[in-house]
């Protein structure tokens, strides 16, 4: 990294209506650094870079390129300037093989004519090789991993010349592993003097990749540090606005009835593939069990045989002591299960529906809100004003939309309808993935809280942290069997093995 | 600038984050409001307008005239009167308008729950047979008892010929546009085949043996005429019956628990499913309710006005396909159903009274309604484009600070 700057932007400011999005925003890039703008949902991060991108035009300010004033039109400019965005969903057209998708656009051509397909992997090989890429230039991006698509979007900025690339949150849709990849591009990216901007608001990551980090907050400036001296605290602080509780403090668990129980479940998934093979645990009242596991290990058919959302081939499901066989979503709910499921936007929440519709999507058929098949639309409302209320859900009120909201108010607004049921088992699948800081020491405060009424709770994360920070006993699921179990103290890294098989029980 | 505002109206920022396509475009066709519909029908108007252009008419007198040849002018004059030639006019518009609402309900129910019912006419000719079968038969029965015999009859057999459709989907998975479609052609053979020469609903008239037409309902089945003259087509109490259908659907839509079933499953089945509701069911009952709807517009055109069909009747009838157009511009809501179908229903016959050549030629004429439900159908498909380029526009254009924010409702 040099002290050269690439590229400033000064005084920015964007107004929406009703809302300031950015204001007097100002931030410098150096050749050949990693800078990370760091901020919470709708602290602007998001208003800026699309402004540097030419999406949106400031209403005030000036952005610098190498020390020349510029203006951008529209993307196209800023590409022209040696600016490439990668966004966190992928332009990428699947049924296109990776070269053809990254020359796209600026394809070369044979006979004045003809896409010159060798021509495409060749430069497509070349640049894999120099950057350290690891991709198959031949193959269909539909049938690559995410990690690798991620790559794709970042050569078509290569290729087009980029020397400034900017990732809005990269890692949000990559695994651990994935994620710890991408930061080797980057900085070999770093060393062949590429500067990069990281939009994230993952305190651990920024503080592992990040030469220098600029915080946003509300719209504005807060600071920019250099990662020496900068701590997961001081960051949270200057993102927030106030202290953050980072560990979760908890009394040691005081557990009573065993609430939820599984026996010798085996669930197969859509295609047929047993997922589940044979799992068994219980969680008692006042607990919180999590279930650690790499993603595709068989989480998402367990919680879905535990909700009845899929019918289990095999096994025992007890929910407060009732049996469920062959039960239906209907009959779980009935049975005291509360269920945050793991997608929010697809499961969880109707999202052209109103708030108070959405709050009401387990309970509308009965007492008060309906009564022969009548619904009462004003005691929705009512609960949901009580709901947002208590919830601290922000960003509208009863008649919003959902879709409208942030993720962590729509995960609140989840959280709220489930927790208000009264559950006496609670399902909570990644309830805190992609929400910012705020948002997940309230969950978990709001978990603990609830484990300390008497609930049981069944945590179910890819976040190793929540479940270490969270959960009274931890089991590690490995293809579709539960083959770790750890109260008390344990090393991350001993459940980090179980989870990639490593010390896997040998059957008997 | 005032406090920030957290009501519908979100920013285009927060509108970016919400996740899925189909979120976003909901949301902003909510902000849309009636802007796009009124928008289309300006603009197949327009289009209409240039046809009629091009074959060397003024298209406002061809419109002036439309509009008064749907009795449109009634309202600058009002009587109750229908020997005047604009009450009539009207009272034609509303039996069309009748005819329009209840199949525009067929397709906007199905809507509600994700459906696309393009099944609206074999639905209606269900209705027009079951109706004109009990019509014609069970003579003896009183007045109301044999009209409202009727009425249920063609409605259940309206449901059941789409509930076909909608049991398909929810056990095989079949598409119900391509299973509608082809039980729109079953419907159309078999009354072609019923009221035609030698079918079993044709005229028992011994000198008209060779006529392709029913027996007329009896008259105890026919509808009283609240509008007009019993016989000479007056306005018969089928359009009070629409009007209270419309009423049916905003309330179950709107206010019953089945509604809020439909309109979850519509949007979304994996959420509706996870809160308990059972998909499957709702398709076949949506279905089925829409079909009800198609099925009462046979039920009410045959026992209120027309008493008889054809096979020729069959051949021309297009009223389950208008419906579709209705239920598109009415963004399949109760109140924007009735618009669409006063709009269509004037079209449709305003473009057959007494045009003079030397403002519209005659073949042009009736075929101007299908110029401009095409257009209509067309530019509704196209909806999202437009609300894409109107949003990219918004996107891109600086706004001052201070600035009043434009509101995209109309």
């Amino acid at each position: 990294m040099s002290d050269e700057l690439v590229l400033e932007m000064r005084g920015i400011r964007k107004e929406f209506p009703g809302v300031v999005a950015n204001d007097d925003v100002s931030i410098q890039l150096r050749r050949g650094e990693v800078h990370a703008l760091l901020g919470e949902n709708g602290a602007g991060k998001s208003t800026l870079m699309n402004i540097l991108y030419g999406l949106y035009r400031p209403d005030a300010g000036e952005i610098r390129l190498n020390g020349k004033p510029v203006t951008f039109g529209s993307a196209s400019d800023a590409i022209e300037a040696g600016i490439g965005m990668v966004h966190q969903h992928f332009m990428l057209i699947p049924v296109m093989t990776v070269a053809e998708n990254v020359v796209l656009g600026t394809e070369p051509v044979k006979d004045g004519l003809l896409l010159d397909e060798a021509a495409a992997e060749r430069r497509v090989a070349d640049m894999a090789k120099t950057f350290n890429f690891a991709v198959q230039p031949g193959a269909l991006v539909e049938e690559i991993g995410v990690g690798q698509q991620q790559r794709v979007e970042i050569m078509k900025a290569l290729y087009r010349n980029a020397d400034i690339l900017i990732l809005d949150e990269p890692t949000a849709v990559l695994t651990p592993q994935e994620a710890s990849d991408l930061f080797e591009i980057l900085r070999t990216l770093r060393r062949e003097g590429i500067s990069i901007i990281f939009i994230s608001h993952k305190l651990k990551e920024v503080l592992e990749i990040a030469d220098r980090i600029t915080v946003l907050r509300r719209g504005k400036t807060i600071e920019t540090v250099p990662r020496e001296g900068a701590t997961e605290e001081s960051l949270a602080r200057a993102m927030v606005g106030r202290e953050v509780l980072l560990r979760v403090e908890k009394q040691p668990a005081q557990t009573g009835d065993v609430l939820l129980e599984v026996e010798d479940l085996h669930v197969t998934d859509d295609r047929g593939i047993e997922k589940v093979r044979g799992v068994s645990f219980q969680v008692r009242a006042g607990e919180i069990v999590g279930i650690a596991g790499v993603d595709g290990n068989g989480q998402t058919e367990l919680i879905e045989a535990l909700s009845g959302l899929r019918r289990a081939e095999r096994g025992l499901i007890r929910v407060g002591g009732r049996e469920l066989h062959h039960a239906t979503t209907r009959d779980v709910l009935d049975a005291g299960l509360g269920h945050i499921p793991e997608d929010r936007q697809r499961r969880g929440l109707v999202l052209e529906f109103s708030l108070a519709e959405n709050i009401a999507l387990h309970d509308y058929a009965t007492p008060p809100d309906s009564k022969w098949g009548w619904l009462f639309p004003g005691r929705l409302v009512e609960r949901a004003r009580r709901l947002i209320k208590e919830f601290d859900v922000r960003g509208g009120g009863p008649f919003t939309p959902a879709g409208a909201l942030s993720g962590g108010n729509q995960q609140k607004l989840v959280a709220a309808r489930e927790i208000d049921r009264d559950p006496k088992a609670l399902i909570a699948a990644q309830p805190t993935r992609g929400l910012d800081v705020g948002a997940i020491e309230y969950l978990h405060r709001r978990l603990v809280s609830e484990r300390d009424e008497g609930r049981a709770i069944l945590l179910v994360s890819l976040e190793l942290d929540e479940i270490l920070s969270l959960s009274d006993r931890i089991l590690v699921i490995y293809e579709g069997e539960i083959v770790g179990e750890h109260t008390g103290a344990v090393s991350e890294e001993q459940i980090g093995f179980e989870m990639v098989g490593v010390g896997r029980k040998v059957p008997a | 600038m005032s406090e920030p505002r957290h009501d519908l109206v979100e920013s285009p920022e927060q509108a970016a984050q919400t996740g899925t396509l189909a979120a976003r475009i909901s949301l902003s066709q909510r902000a849309g409001g009636i802007a796009v519909p009124v928008a289309t029908v300006v603009l197949a108007f327009l289009l209409g307008g240039l046809v009629v252009l091009a074959t060397g008419h003024n298209p406002l007198d061809a419109y002036h005239d439309i509009f008064n040849g749907a009795g449109l002018n009634w309202f600058f004059h009002p009587t109750t009167s229908t020997q005047g030639a604009a009450g009539y006019n009207l009272s034609q518009t509303l039996l069309q308008t009748t005819t329009l609402i209840l199949t525009g309900l067929a397709v906007a129910f199905a809507f509600r729950c994700g459906m696309f019912n393009i099944g609206g006419q074999g639905q209606y000719f269900v209705g027009l047979v079951v109706a004109n079968w009990l019509g014609v038969n069970f003579a003896g029965m009183s007045l109301l008892p044999h009209a409202v015999l009727a009425i249920v009859g063609a409605t259940l057999a309206g449901a059941v010929w789409a509930g076909i459709a909608g049991v398909l989907k929810a056990t095989t998975g079949a598409h119900e546009v391509i299973s509608t479609i082809m039980l729109n052609w079953i419907a159309y053979y078999m009354a072609s085949w019923l009221f035609g020469a030698g079918g079993p609903l044709q005229t028992s008239d011994p000198t008209r043996s060779t006529v392709p037409i029913s027996n007329d309902v009896a008259n105890s089945a026919q509808l009283p005429v609240i509008w007009g003259t019993h016989g000479f087509q007056g306005l018969d109490i089928g359009f009070l019956i629409a009007i209270a259908a419309l009423v049916v659907f905003w309330a179950l839509i709107n206010r019953t628990t089945l509604g809020y079933e439909v309109r979850a499953v519509g949007f979304n089945p994996d959420a509706a499913a996870y809160g308990g509701i059972n998909v499957k069911k709702n398709l076949i009952r949506a279905m089925t309710i829409s079909g009800a709807f198609a099925g009462l517009a046979g039920a009410v055109d045959m026992l209120g006005y027309l008493y008889h069909y054809g096979t020729l009747d069959v051949l021309v009838s297009q009223v389950g396909f208008i419906g579709i157009a209705v239920a598109l511009l009415g963004r399949n809501t109760a109140v924007g159903t009735f618009l669409g179908a006063l709009l269509f229903g004037g079209l449709l016959y305003g473009t057959t009274q007494g045009l003079s050549s030397d403002v519209i030629q005659p073949e042009l004429a009736t075929n101007l309604t299908w110029i401009i439900q095409g257009l209509v159908v067309l530019f509704i498909g196209a909806d999202l484009l437009i609300l894409y380029v109107w949003n990219s526009r918004r996107r891109l254009r600086p706004r001052r600070p201070g600035q009043a924010p434009a509101k995209a409702t109309a």
